[in-house]
């Protein structure tokens, strides 16, 4: 800034902290219930600081499961679930959407141009405004129940298509005219340079992807009905709607932290690429 | 758009592009058709037969006094969720660009929710207003304000957009703030030697030119509060109490996995997707005018 | 139009000194230029003087007011930019009267002075285009009218010329020196091009590492630079350097290694240093006059014929340095020959081996 006024950083270092407590704050009082026993959560109002059941909540929740409505399915079960989930949808996402996007820029064939706003269209709408049909789909292909019928419906939508050929797009025409004089075919190419050159560009859509598919709500929420395939989103989604005389709250905000953490970690140690991510996705 | 090169290869590209658009096919085009179709039906709700009724089932809802309610309702909502999101955010933007020092740190401090389910934010937000435990409840109740969101419908609302603009706040400051570090560090220096106070160089110089990365985050903020926040309100209110937060697209849920009326859902599916192929195409054409000046 | 003085100015980033102490008094409508490498400092400089940086020393008089602690707005200086620093949403009438629309002038008072100085800048059919509509010579002008408008105390001009094309800079060149002639405004101009330098200035500031290492008109600077830095800097192509020691009778200078036999080069005057000193002899390639008798034996790697002169590129003796020996007309010269060459004494400059500054007494 160009004046030399002090005040003025004092109070746009306040104003951020400011922001920074509004955006820790509901976390930290589900932290902190987290950690407290049953009783402790019953009265208002809750306490402002950690309390000492933690490992013992967080072991009830992951291996003994949160009994009542939902079952007594450990969380373990739940967490690898969403695991899986989440690292199908990213792998899967980016395996199709790579070779899909070298096939439309590297080659000439009849209806490319036809092939490439097809997939472009799925850009502009997502699974929950045709949540009904889509479930039909899945229901008649008997895929409810099942990882598949978790991963693949989410990966539909082209976003990292678009993305992948938006990169290629950008990628130098001497390369691929001195690979073709150096005698390499397509895979190659596709294996020995552009791969290569893509690795950041994968690697952001990972941590984008991941996030994506880490956070489905309402998809999981639909297609499965045995608790054996349920993931943590939903599972502490349901859990807060159940009325029980005598809710746990201790235990499901240690829910809510184990569904939050994995993500947040990935945004945390993968900043720069995350951010990155989040730039290309939107260009 | 092309590429100088490409490999001659015949059967491989259409290999390569199977997958994805077999995968689209299936789980993407197939529904939408469905969708269509299923909006000119009427049809028994246990599967049994189904009518061909032409547009009858729009013509209920363009009928129906509820769904003009939740129209209104979404065009509410969307406008106080992008406001108040977009606002909160570009002040923290500002704010951050303006600290020099820490502007990384605050960065990290600031994004990470974009990794908190909407749902799962709308399990704290619920947490934090809890009519009987929840602390900020139990404060508002301290200065003699009674919150309680599972009967009155405007808390359940206000708490719906809270939790919605939380979950925001990281991509638009994220975006805010990269729009920021872009405008030329001569350009405010000019300004200020042209005698504009850091008021002035704020509106007449920052904001002007702000203003394409503005538009891009209020039609994508708007996307979300339209479709994206589903997930606050399945877990917060489910729409209640009473319908005072029934959205359009928990609508669509609603009505057809609760209340079976498939047509009526469908019909209200092709209706939102019409309204988001216009604002996506709002959106590509805008940015396509970004001027890079 | 004011008096510019500047007093032990110094910049130091937390405990990095980077500009070690500037004094230099600048008379009214006077155009000094500060020149000198990349990362001597010189931007700095001036970003103090307008307010941009802070002042970690010394003092900066602008008139009779002293304005370390003065915002850039009230210290009545303009600043031309080296990317123009055009607002890109406004038309180019707007871009020129912000400033003034600042000051809360009237419109009709903003109308004349935007329309008096898109005059003289023939600026006048551009007033409603937006800058990414405008060639690059345009928007430095109207960065110039800009500046104009205010018609402020000081001019300040950051390498406006840097990111404009070869022909384009020697055109703006002229524009800008027939400018500050006319509006006789005192101006304080940045620029790492020596030829711009030399051609706009009254006076050189020519900086090295933080240091003003000598303030003159451009004759003194080239005639009688004040070490073998800024002999180096200013002329094209650079002043040769060969090392040697100072004769036995004070009267001459003995080269190291030029020749097989020794190779001395008479002085004017007795040198003001004792004999056996070694010193850096200066010569540039524009004084060298070939004669069959001359001290110096050139042996020629490369002849480059420019058109107008002829460069050749070559060693003298076993000495390690590449000469340059510049001659009017063409020279037909081929790689291996040898040529003589003699400099006339009024043209030698003598510095110290160590410390490159200028000797005295020659």
């Amino acid at each position: 800034m160009v004046e030399n006024r002090p005040f003025f950083t004092f109070l746009s270092h306040f104003i951020v902290l400011v922001g920074v407590l509004i955006v820790f704050f509901p976390v930290w009082m589900t932290f902190v219930a987290s950690t407290h026993d049953q009783a402790t959560m019953l009265r208002a109002p809750v306490p402002l600081l950690p309390g000492t059941h933690l490992i013992e909540n967080y072991r009830t929740v992951l291996l003994e499961g949160y009994g009542q409505r939902f079952g007594s399915n450990p969380m373990l079960h739940t967490l690898i679930n969403s695991m899986i989930m989440a690292l199908g949808v990213a792998i899967g996402k980016i395996a199709i959407s790579i070779i899909a996007a070298f096939a439309i820029v590297y080659f000439r064939f009849p209806a490319r141009m036809f092939f490439f706003w097809a997939i472009f269209v799925t850009l502009m709408l997502p699974v929950e405004i045709r949540i009904v049909p889509t479930y039909g789909v899945v229901a008649s292909l008997g895929m409810l129940d099942s990882y598949a019928g978790l991963i693949i419906p989410v990966i539909a939508s082209a976003t990292a298509t678009f993305l992948f050929r938006q990169f290629f797009l950008s990628v130098p025409d001497e390369l691929a005219e001195a690979a073709r004089i150096d005698g390499a075919g397509p895979f190659r190419f596709c294996w020995d340079t552009l791969l290569p050159l893509s690795v950041t560009t994968i690697a952001a859509l990972f941590v984008i992807q991941f996030i994506y598919g880490w956070n489905q709500y309402l998809w999981p929420l639909l297609i499965t009905t045995k608790e054996s395939y349920y993931t943590m989103v939903m599972t502490v989604s349901r859990q807060a709607n159940v009325v029980d005389s005598v809710p746990s709250w201790n235990l499901l905000m240690a829910m809510a932290m184990l569904a939050m953490l994995p993500p947040v970690l990935v945004v945390v140690f993968m900043q720069r690429l995350f951010v990155r991510g989040l730039v290309e996705t939107e260009k | 758009m092309e590429k100088r090169v490409t490999f001659d290869n015949r059967l491989l590209p259409y290999l390569l592009l199977a997958p994805q658009i077999v995968v689209t096919l299936v789980f993407f085009f197939w529904p939408t058709a469905q969708a269509i179709w299923q909006s000119v039906l009427i049809e028994d709700a246990f599967g049994g037969n189904s009518r061909f009724v032409w547009f009858e089932n729009f013509e209920r809802l363009f009928n129906d006094p509820g769904y003009y309610a939740s129209v209104r309702l979404t065009v509410v909502f969307s406008f106080l969720v992008a406001g108040l999101g977009l606002a909160l955010s570009l002040l923290f933007a500002v704010m951050a660009d303006r600290v020099i020092r820490g502007a990384e740190t605050y960065k990290t401090f600031l994004i990470w929710p974009y990794a908190v389910a909407p749902a799962v934010a709308g399990v704290l937000w619920g947490f934090l207003f809890n009519p009987s435990i929840g602390i900020v409840a139990w404060m508002l109740q301290g200065v003699g304000i009674e919150f309680n969101y599972v009967i009155n419908g405007n808390q359940a609302l206000l708490l719906v957009v809270l939790a919605s603009v939380w979950t925001q706040l990281s991509y638009n400051f994220l975006f805010f703030l990269a729009g920021l570090q872009s405008i030329p560090r001569s350009l405010i220096e000019a300004a200020a030697i042209d005698g504009a106070g850091p008021g002035r160089r704020f509106w007449d110089i920052v904001f002007p030119l702000l203003s394409p990365t503005g538009f891009f985050l209020l039609v994508i903020n708007v996307i979300y509060a339209f479709i994206g926040t589903f997930g606050v309100i399945s877990s917060l209110t489910q729409g209640g109490p009473g319908r005072a937060t029934e959205i359009l697209v928990y609508k669509v849920y609603n009505d057809g996995f609760r209340g079976q009326d498939l047509g009526g859902s469908a019909a209200q599916s092709v209706l939102m997707m019409i309204v988001l192929v216009l604002l996506t195409f709002v959106q590509f054409r805008f940015i396509e005018r970004r001027v890079h000046y | 139009m004011a008096v510019v003085h500047l007093r032990g100015v110094k910049k130091s980033y937390d405990k990095l000194e980077v500009i070690h102490g500037i004094d230099v008094d600048i008379a009214h409508g006077e155009f000094i230029v500060i020149v000198g490498p990349s990362g001597c400092g010189k931007s700095t400089l001036l970003r103090m003087v307008a307010g941009l940086e802070k002042i970690t020393g010394g003092e900066v008089t602008i008139g009779d007011r002293v304005v370390n602690r003065l915002e850039p707005k009230d210290r009545d200086i303009a600043m031309v930019f080296q990317n123009y620093a055009l607002y890109p949403h406004m038309s180019v009438y707007e871009n020129m009267a912000y400033g003034l629309k600042i000051r809360k002038l009237s419109k009709a008072d903003i109308n004349t002075r935007v329309r008096k100085a898109a005059k003289i800048l023939e600026l006048e059919p551009l007033l409603q285009r937006r800058p990414r509509q405008l060639s690059g010579g345009q928007r430095q002008r109207v960065a110039m009218g800009r500046a104009i408008v205010r018609d402020p105390a000081v001019f300040l001009f950051d390498e406006p010329l840097s990111n404009l094309d070869a022909k384009l800079r020697v055109q703006m060149r002229l524009e800008i020196k027939r400018l500050q002639r006319e509006l006789a405004v005192t101006s304080i101009y940045v620029t790492h091009d020596q030829v711009e330098a030399m051609t706009l200035a009254d006076r050189l500031i020519v900086m090295n590492a933080g240091v003003a290492d000598q303030i003159g008109t451009p004759m003194d600077v080239y005639d009688r630079p004040a070490s073998t830095f800024v002999a180096g800097f200013i002329g094209s192509p650079a002043m040769n350097f060969l090392a040697g020691k100072v004769g036995a009778n004070g009267r001459s200078i003995d080269l190291v290694g030029v020749g097989d036999t020794r190779v001395s080069v008479q002085l004017l005057s007795t040198a003001s240093v004792p004999s056996g000193t070694p010193v850096t002899l200066g010569l540039r390639p524009e004084h060298f006059v070939p004669t069959d008798h001359g001290a110096l034996e050139l042996e020629i790697d490369l002849a480059e014929p420019l058109g107008a002169d002829t460069l050749l590129h070559g060693r003298f003796g076993h000495a390690r340095e590449l000469a340059t020996v510049r001659l009017p007309g063409h020279v037909l010269a081929k790689p291996g020959e040898k040529r003589r060459y003699a400099v006339s004494p009024e043209r030698l400059h003598l510095f110290d081996a160590q410390t490159g500054k200028r000797l005295a007494g020659i």
